[in-house]
């Protein structure tokens, strides 16, 4: 047992700045999460209570074991768009059962829980998710289709909805589809291609066309309730498995059929006892300062989200502007890369290498704190092969098929977000704080390099530089890009799976490691050729 | 003390000679575990009987040997002679112990035992007989000088004479008596008295007498030896009874105390009844005393008593060990009578609901414990005493079926302490702290009874439940605000469970969110109150609506401790299933959780009509499905503790469905009947 140590002052006003500044950016946070909640608005919330039905969360609520842990996912997507924040879906994972389920249900209150391109994106992760960590899903749905305005964003990629489906079956995922209104058209499919199906008396409608579309098509006179009545579906065309007899009772049926799945585990078991972190999780707040240049070291984070703060650091000596070592999370094993200054150098990306291959060697997962500004430049760095060696550590985060998590405490810059599991790099989740920031690199470098090339053609061609130009220029590509890096804009685009309160770390990873264990938890000795 | 002998009369005859070593007890519960604990004590071989209802009972597991009664029904086992005298024969017994109750006033019994060449743990079958007959026995005493009441017969009751009661001779335990008020109702009372009468105890005969309302019930325990010598042992008030049947017992008794000429004359008069029927062993001499002092023979018991334990505890005289020694021939010590020693009482928990008309209860007793007590069964000398002493004489423990067959007793007890308001204070704290779960008893009334300031003054007589209320003294010890408080921790102990039992992430915070968006919910209720308890843990520790100022400490499946505005309080849970019982100094609450989905095909259709206790159908008020009904209309009686449950009609309507028919046997919550309201303008 390897405890780490603490030099953190929670009373300095260093401390209390940073906390400060994180608070406010919570607060932040907190306001976009309340307009997710109330959905398509009090109106609507109203509207849809008077006419006996359960909104999206609380049917999520019933269905969920009593008192278990939930884990809302993408809550902000849609962000920043014209479309309402948390577009008209919540996902998650929640115990039902005793099985960790993802879940997917519709918004009906948000245009009737249509489907936008940021209910796609956030559907398309959701399926993800449940894929990559072989999670059961369970549909709530009640969707009125497409968001015809943005059709073409969503009819030719939303096909993929109805493959991932099936594909979940085939790949031994239940999935699960509770139909609780509409469900028409392309959204047939849903429940068509679930392994089961449950459908409410009188509320459920599920065919391929109304009948204004059957009268059009071939003139025939027909009613909802014939054409795709939950009735109908039960006893003639087979289509529903289970007929409820209302919201609660179809839970209640959802939660029956999850009972019975008999669902095993196939990834590790955590350790019985786990005892929590030495220091306390409130202190979180006030590690990250609010401007990132200044440094931090992650093992105040680390401290205070491993098991114990019972950290095993590998490789302490060499190439110390990276941490990496081994913990336990929630009695979990994990492996930990941690930035402590920023930049990688060399030796940092092959430490790296070596480190996510023993990783590998031994199954365990990886978690990746960022706070990074990429890879070192400059002559020395690139005759020295900075190039190679960052290429060796990005090989060795592409190849490994250990479950990665990454989370984004601070800056994530460059090729460094690449080196350190970024979006791309398919961690099996990724959160940010909401100290974080997410570019090409600095949005001030970014101007400044701008500034520097224009004033390098401007000599070129012997012309005058427009000083003041230059300088209007600069603040705005400086504010565009400091914009376009804060997670709530990330998370909006659905580059993240959230952005988290800095004291939930411990719990969510502890949540995606337990998530994980769903699926084998298998490393490789496969890796593409390391130039080394 | 007075050495009584009769020289022509060899008692020692009845006691046949030959070892006694193996006693059977021809009865069940506690007073069976009472006569067993002597026995090991004074190193008998023991013998228990059981019927198949108590095959799990805690008095057949303790005994060395226990021998089936098949059937459940008194009549089919405890009360059939020739079963209990072939138990005791073919287990090797040597003895027989009658308990109280059952037959252990029943000469036949007593002489078949003897007759069978074993030896009875009771008085002569003569005495019995003397005593069997009331009428009789009330002549006999009248002749040896021991004050009675008049005897009236039902056409010499006059305007003065009342109130009377009516008695049946030979009755016993509150079973038989009416009290009339008017000379109009007497007829009626009568014939209804005579046939309970004659269905009950196989005699018609009844007799009727002054009744003393304001009267107090002060009995004479008495040991007779078989040489000649009597004693009394101390006097016992019993005056705080339901429907005649003793609920709070005590030695000494305060009204003796505060008269304390009266005592020798009670003892004398005690003696006396004794040594006229050849007494020999443990007997109880009751009487009837009036405000003024003056006092009159009601009955003898010739058995032991269920409230022997106040006089063990005040005399520290083992009455069960002495009535193993006078059967085995054993004389009363030259030392005489012993002397009493400050104050011991006695309540009996009942499995009954007090605020229903006393109605029965019945069902799984999950969790019985008693705190502070220190002994069970045993007789603890106190002469040299000065802590308070607990003695618990249980029939039952966790996990033991409370049935519908026999009596609602569930065990005694008993404090004893240098003072008697010691003794109530001690006692009443200790069954306000016990975890009694599962099952209904009369607990917050006895707690309240000996909270009581008129108990407390020694002011009890037997109308003690009427004087001062039955809807106070049966109100529950929780008050509204503790039942809502205990909700919150009922609530927070399942969400404790809950985590507990989690399979997967059960090491995560309870109800975490990373977007909270609601409260977790639950529903609790308690009888027809109903408690929605909204939870949530925030980062600051408990948010429940309606609970401002309500702070969470700590929480456990089995114990929840609650900061409620300042004042730190710990709650006791127990979970069985759906019930949730809420133990705390403020009061006792039983929950049943409200399942948050119900299966349509489980639902009960409205109107129906559901057993309030187990029982069987023994009649029904309808033809059948299709009568119409009013409201108010028996539907059918439910006969369960030998007492019939009339099941009415709720509202006027048709009656829809009758699941059940005459013999159908139900438990709680079977519906009985569906009664389907007729709009109006409909058909019937």
């Amino acid at each position: 047992m390897t405890a780490l140590r603490t030099a953190l002052d929670a009373a300095s006003t260093e401390h209390l700045a940073n906390t400060e500044a994180m608070r406010a950016k919570l607060a932040e946070i907190e306001t976009e999460h309340a307009k997710a909640l109330i959905g398509g608005g009090e109106k609507y919330v109203a509207r849809h209570h008077e006419r006996g039905k359960l909104l999206a969360r609380e049917r999520i609520e019933l269905l969920l074991d009593p008192d278990s842990p939930f884990l809302e996912l993408c809550p902000l997507a849609g962000w920043g768009s014209e479309f309402t924040v948390g577009a008209a879906l919540v996902t998650g994972i929640g115990v039902v059962s005793g099985v960790e389920c993802l879940i997917v249900a519709n918004d009906p209150t948000v245009r009737g829980g249509a489907t936008n391109p940021w209910t796609l994106r956030k559907s398309f992760r959701a399926h993800e998710v449940a894929e990559q960590n072989g999670l059961p899903v369970i549909a709530l749905v009640e969707s009125g289709g497409a968001d015809l305005p943005t059709q073409k964003e969503v009819f030719i990629p939303g096909g993929r909805t109805f493959r991932d489906i099936t594909r979940a079956s085939a790949a031994g995922i239940p999935t699960i589809a509770i139909v609780f209104g509409n469900s028409t058209a392309g959204g047939a499919y849903i429940p068509g291609m679930s392994d089961h199906v449950v459908m409410i008396k009188d509320r459920s409608k599920v065919f391929l066309g109304g009948p204004p579309l059957v009268k059009m098509a071939t003139g025939e006179e027909s009613d909802d309730e014939s054409l795709g009545g939950a009735e109908m579906h039960a006893r003639t065309s087979g289509l529903a498995d289970y007929l409820a007899a209302d919201e609660h009772d179809a839970i209640r049926i959802g939660r029956r059929i999850v009972s019975r799945l008999n669902w095993r585990k196939q990834g590790p078991e955590p350790r019985s006892t786990v005892l929590p972190p030495l220091f306390a999780e409130e202190e979180l707040l006030g590690i990250v300062p609010p401007d990132l240049k200044t440094p931090f070291d992650p093992r105040e984070v680390i401290a205070r989200v491993v098991d114990a703060s019972d950290f095993d650091e590998f490789k302490p000596l060499y190439g110390s502007s990276l941490a990496t070592g081994w913990a336990e999370i929630h009695g979990y094993p994990v492996g930990i890369l941690a930035n402590t200054r920023g930049v990688l150098f060399s030796e940092e990306a092959q430490k790296a290498t070596q480190f996510i291959q023993l990783a590998n060697r031994y199954d365990t997962p990886l978690l990746f704190l960022h706070n990074t500004t990429g890879y070192m430049v400059g002559k020395e760095y690139e005759q020295k092969g900075i190039i190679k060696h960052g290429a060796q550590m990005i090989n060795a985060v592409s190849n490994s098929t250990v479950p990665h998590i990454s989370i984004l405490m601070g800056a994530s810059y460059g090729a460094g977000h690449y080196g350190m599991c970024g979006r791309a790099y398919d961690p099996r989740f990724l959160f940010a704080w909401p100290s974080a920031k997410s570019a090409v690199m600095g949005p001030a470098q970014l101007a400044g390099v701008i500034s520097l090339v224009s004033r390098g053609s401007a000599a070129a061609k012997g012309q005058p530089f427009d000083e003041a130009a230059d300088a209007q220029m600069r603040e705005l590509v400086e504010a565009q890009i400091e914009a376009e890096s804060l997670p709530l804009f990330l998370s909006g685009r659905v580059y993240d799976d959230g952005v988290i309160d800095p004291r939930d770390t411990r719990t969510i990873i502890g949540f995606c490691l337990s998530a994980i264990a769903n699926a084998p938890v298998q490393g490789t000795e496969k890796f593409g050729v390391f130039r080394l | 003390m007075a050495d009584f002998t009769t020289a022509d009369f060899d008692k020692t005859a009845d006691f046949a000679t030959g070892p006694l070593n193996t006693v059977l007890v021809a009865n069940r519960g506690e007073i069976a575990r009472r006569v067993f604990a002597t026995c090991r004590r004074l190193g008998y071989g023991t013998v228990a009987v059981f019927s198949d209802a108590d095959s799990d009972a805690v008095h057949a597991r303790e005994a060395d040997v226990a021998v089936r009664l098949p059937g459940t029904t008194s009549a089919e086992t405890y009360l059939r002679s020739d079963l209990l005298i072939a138990a005791a024969l073919a287990a090797g017994a040597d003895a027989v112990h009658p308990g109280y109750g059952f037959l252990s006033e029943k000469e036949d019994f007593a002489q078949a035992v003897v007759d069978a060449g074993l030896r009875w743990l009771g008085p002569p079958p003569s005495a019995i007989a003397a005593m069997g007959s009331k009428v009789a026995a009330k002549k006999m005493m009248a002749a040896a000088g021991v004050p009675v009441l008049r005897e009236l017969s039902a056409d010499e009751v006059g305007e003065a004479d009342l109130p009377v009661l009516i008695k049946a001779s030979a009755g016993g335990g509150g079973r038989g008596m009416r009290v009339v008020r008017s000379l109009a109702e007497l007829p009626g009372q009568w014939d209804a008295a005579q046939a309970e009468a004659a269905s009950a105890f196989g005699d018609g005969t009844v007799f009727c007498e002054q009744y003393i309302e304001t009267g107090r019930h002060i009995e004479v325990q008495v040991l007779a030896d078989a040489h000649g010598t009597v004693w009394a042992v101390g006097e016992r008030e019993c005056s705080i009874q339901r429907r005649h049947q003793k609920v709070v017992e005590e030695a000494p008794s305060p009204f003796v105390q505060a008269h304390p000429e009266l005592r020798e004359k009670l003892f004398a008069a005690a003696r006396d009844a004794a040594a006229v029927i050849g007494y020999v062993g443990a007997g109880t001499v009751e009487f009837l005393v009036a405000p003024d002092g003056s006092f009159a023979f009601l009955e003898m018991n010739t058995r032991l008593q269920v409230e022997h334990p106040v006089t063990e505890l005040t005399t520290g005289l083992d009455l069960v060990a002495w009535q193993l020694r006078i059967a085995a021939g054993e004389a009363l010590p030259a030392s005489g009578e012993p002397g009493t020693c400050a104050s011991a009482i006695e309540v009996r928990l009942y499995a009954e609901d007090p605020a229903k008309d006393w109605q029965p209860a019945s069902g799984t007793l999950h969790r019985f414990a008693v705190p502070g007590v220190s002994c069970e069964f045993e007789v603890v000398e106190t002469a040299t005493r000065t802590e308070p002493l607990l003695r618990l004489d249980s029939g039952v423990e966790s996990g033991s079926v409370v049935g519908v067959y026999y009596d609602p007793m569930l065990a005694k007890v008993i404090a004893w302490a240098p003072r008697r308001a010691e003794a109530a204070r001690v006692l009443a704290s200790a069954l306000a702290g016990s975890e009694i779960h599962g099952v209904v008893t009369n607990r917050d009334l006895l707690v309240n009874v000996l909270r009581h300031p008129a108990f407390l003054a020694g002011d009890t007589d037997t109308a003690f439940f009427s004087t001062h209320g039955l809807d106070v003294l049966a109100a529950p010890l929780a008050s509204p605000e503790t039942e809502r408080i205990s909700a919150l921790a009922g609530a927070l102990a399942v969400a404790a469970t809950h985590r507990a039992e989690a399979s997967v992430l059960g090491g995560l915070p309870s109800g975490w969110r990373n977007v909270p968006s609601q409260a977790q919910r639950r529903v609790l209720a308690a009888g027809a109150s109903e408690y929605e308890v909204r939870y949530r843990f925030g980062r600051d520790g408990l948010v429940a609506s309606g609970f401002d100022g309500v702070g969470l400490v700590s929480a456990t499946p089995a114990e929840v401790v609650l900061d409620i505005k300042g004042l730190r309080r710990a709650f006791r849970v127990g979970r069985h299933a759906d019930a949730v019982v809420v133990d705390s100094p403020l009061g006792s609450v039983a929950f049943t959780v409200v399942p948050t989905f119900t299966d349509p095909a489980d639902a009960v259709a409205a109107g129906s009509l559901l057993a309030p206790m187990p029982g069987s159908v023994v009649r029904l008020g309808v033809a059948g499905v299709g009568d119409v009904v009013e409201a108010g209309q028996p539907i059918l009686w439910l006969e369960a503790m030998k007492m019939e449950h009339q099941v009415s009609a709720p509202v006027a309507g048709v009656l829809s469905a009758l699941p059940v028919s005459i013999g159908s046997q139900v438990e709680v919550g079977t519906v009985l009947a569906v009664v389907a309201v007729v709009e109006e303008g409909e058909s019937a």
